[in-house]
């Protein structure tokens, strides 16, 4: 394929965008995240962060070379954007192994099975997070005690304030109807509170998708389209919908993995599509599914859906008029 | 012989003889092993009850006793030896899990002491809510509710503390732990229905 | 004799029915949560597949073309019922643990296949031997996916502990592990085919 000349019809833009180019800017775009949670969970974020990243490298570097003998592609960034993101899904304590695990799953089975870079249908980072959970769920669930929860202890006493429950865990537990003067809503937004990695600094997570826009890496329409229609179909269903945004990996998933160019569609109308689908799946999952957090599931789903949105939304033509 | 060809008679005769003949042999089977499904469905039913609740000389599944509360139908299975009871098999139930139903069979002396339990059905999360099965039977901490006394001992998770509760939840499912001591709550209360409504009776 | 020996061994390797035909899938996925499930099934299988095998090639004269397909259901639809009243009588626990999947054998396209493209067409120890064959097949390849489940899944092995559970991926045992072990397992053989 590398030797045949790519040919596409005029007008070209000339640009220095790149492959690496986009992917270290949204390398860029997660520092403020990992930054937030070395503050919170310490330095046990960072080994985490790093041994996630470097088992990505390494399973990546493997299979180019031993199974499908060809260049290395590591240069272009994704594998260290799949390890990032994998670690930001796991939460700090999680034992070494399974971080590897997860890393040689997202890699091996969620990118290189299709082919690497650019033909894999589900988000790899995702794929590892989603094997891990449903492999060791009670590791991928318990959090590290000594992180408070979001809830305030002292007037939300009937709750497991101090066991290490994150605050979705505890909203599950309360159906989802919760009486918001219980919440410590600083903590919630700088993210003292428990959770995977990356999904506690919501005032990060906004830094870096400000980044992403003003930097043209992303358009606005996926994340905005998840988080608003997260927001409107819990408020339908009578839940807090401050709340169920804050809480959970919503916030963390439409900017970061939702987004994905590989795995999202093409239009702006199909991303919109998507981005609500994702929202309304993922509110469905924490209200009425066995699992508390639904981000994950409901991202890997659209991702499923993204060919068809693709075949059936269609930029028109110019020049094409819409039939009578 | 030459292959039959596709004539409306012929169809119609090759269909019905192989339907017929498939008909009887399939009334036959099923006359064979009438008998022995009936007594095998009887005899899982037995053993079930037989697991959890004490020895008995009755027929625990024909003395059954139903009680409706809040929408749950428990059914006790008094064990009794002689005319004495002994204890009973519950079957009993909690809607509060992390979702859905959580059903079980658990046997109590006639003093509440439990003897054994067994997990009929559940949607819990699997790896997670799913290890009740075997965790309130472990004896590593104080995990098992087997040989604890329902009127003695506090049958709650030991986070419930304005409860004093006794029991270790299963890691990182405390709501399914909830709801399984809930149902063997339950199925105790059944119980001491049971033995009220009899001791009225006579 | 030797060609009888062809058409068993053919069944087994070069047209397995699950590794390399692709069919019964929805048996294949459902039952092969361990290995002792998989063999079950595959037994059970076998034994249907050789009793509708031998019963449509006695009977594919007297059988006219156009009703050939109702004739074959029926056919495989009694053994199985018949399979599924004496395992309910004698074997209760295989009931328990296989419960739904054994009247689905019906809808198993490793029967319909089988009987369209062998039974129906060559002599009755023939297709005792291509059933007994691809049954072989089918019980082979069900078991080794069972055992790479259970193996990952919960470290045993036929119920023998191999390695601590608590260090056995979950998901091999649920749904999604059986689709992804069947995959690469595919991948697997597919390679071995081609590089012989």
């Amino acid at each position: 394929m590398s030797n045949k000349l790519t040919i596409s019809v005029a007008p070209h833009i000339h640009t220095t965008n790149s492959v690496e180019k986009c992917m270290w800017n949204v390398v860029i775009a997660m520092l403020p995240v990992l930054g937030i949670s070395i503050y919170v969970f310490g330095m046990s974020a960072l080994w985490v962060t790093l041994i996630s990243v470097a088992s990505c490298i390494l399973t990546e570097w493997l299979i180019e070379k031993y199974l499908f003998h060809r260049n290395c592609t590591i240069g272009n960034g994704s594998a260290i954007i799949t390890g990032m993101l994998l670690a930001f899904n796991l939460p700090n304590i999680l034992p070494w192994w399974m971080i590897v695990i997860g890393a040689v799953v997202a890699i091996g089975v969620g990118k290189m099975s299709f082919g690497g870079l650019g033909c894999n249908i589900w988000n790899p980072a995702l794929v590892g997070r989603v094997f891990l959970l449903l492999s060791f769920p009670a590791a991928m669930t318990t959090w590290d005690a000594g992180v408070a929860s979001g809830v305030d202890a002292t007037t939300g006493a009937s709750i497991d304030a101090s066991s290490g429950a994150t605050l979705l865990a505890t909203l599950k537990s309360h159906s989802h109807q919760m009486d918001t003067s219980q919440i410590d809503w600083l903590s919630v937004w700088i993210g003292d509170m428990n959770g995977s990695l990356g999904e506690v600094g919501s005032i990060a997570i906004l830094i870096g998708l400000a980044y992403l826009l003003i930097t043209r890496v992303i358009t606005w329409h996926i994340p905005v389209s998840v988080i608003a229609s997260a927001a409107i179909f819990s408020w339908m269903l009578g839940c807090n919908p401050l709340l169920e945004v804050l809480s959970g990996g919503l916030l963390l998933g439409a900017v970061f993995m939702a987004t994905d160019y590989v795995t999202s569609p093409m239009t702006k109308k199909g991303q919109l599509i998507y981005g609500a689908m994702i929202g309304i799946i993922t509110i469905l999952i924490r209200c009425y599914g066995s699992y508390p957090e639904g981000v994950s599931f409901a991202i890997l789903l659209m991702n499923g859906f993204t060919p068809l949105i693709n075949k059936y939304i269609k930029p028109r033509r110019f020049g094409e008029r819409r039939g009578k | 012989m030459k292959k039959l060809s596709s004539t409306l008679s012929n169809m119609v005769l090759s269909l019905g003889v192989i339907t017929f003949v498939a008909g009887a042999s399939l009334g036959t089977a099923y006359y064979v092993t009438k008998e022995p499904i009936a007594q095998m469905t009887h005899q899982t039913q037995v053993e079930a009850i037989k697991k959890v609740s004490p020895e008995f000389t009755n027929d625990p599944e024909a003395d059954k006793w139903e009680y409706e509360q809040d929408g749950i139908t428990y059914t006790v299975y008094p064990a009794y030896d002689a005319d004495r009871l002994v204890g009973a098999a519950v079957e009993s139930a909690s809607m509060s899990g992390f979702s859905g139903e959580i059903k079980i069979m658990c046997g109590f002396d006639a003093d509440g002491t439990v003897r054994n339990y067994e997990v009929l059905s559940h949607a819990e999360t699997p790896g997670l809510g799913s290890k009740m099965a075997t965790w309130f039977r472990d004896s590593s901490g104080s995990r098992s509710v087997i040989g604890l006394n329902m009127e003695k001992n506090s049958m709650y998770v030991t986070k419930d503390t304005d409860k004093k509760g006794e029991i270790d939840a299963i890691t990182a499912a405390t709501i399914s732990s909830r709801a399984f001591l809930e149902a063997l709550r339950n199925a105790y209360n059944a119980y001491v229905q049971y033995k009220e409504c009899q001791e009225k009776n006579n | 004799m030797a060609n009888k020996w062809k058409l068993i061994y053919n069944g087994i390797i070069p047209g397995n029915p699950v590794l390399v035909l692709l069919l019964g899938m929805c048996a294949t996925l459902g039952t092969s949560s361990s290995a002792i499930n998989g063999f079950m099934m595959g037994v059970a299988t076998m034994v249907v597949l050789i009793c509708s095998n031998a019963v449509i090639s006695m009977l594919k004269n007297f059988v006219p073309d156009k009703v050939r397909i109702p004739a074959y259901i029926v056919i495989i639809a009694t053994f199985v019922t018949i399979l599924q009243l004496i395992i309910n009588a004698y074997l209760p626990a295989l009931n328990a643990t296989l419960g739904i999947f054994i009247p689905l054998i019906v809808v198993n396209c490793v029967l319909l296949g089988r009987a369209e493209a062998f039974a129906g067409k060559n002599g009755v120890l023939d297709s005792i031997c291509d059933g007994l064959g691809c049954g072989i097949g089918f019980t082979l390849a069900l078991t080794l996916l069972g055992s790479v489940r259970e193996l990952l899944g919960t470290g045993r092995l036929f119920d023998i502990v191999i390695y601590p559970e608590d260090y056995g991926m979950l998901l091999f045992v649920l749904a999604p592990g059986a689709f992804l072990a069947l995959g690469y397992l595919i991948a697997i053989v597919n390679k071995l085919r081609k590089s012989k």
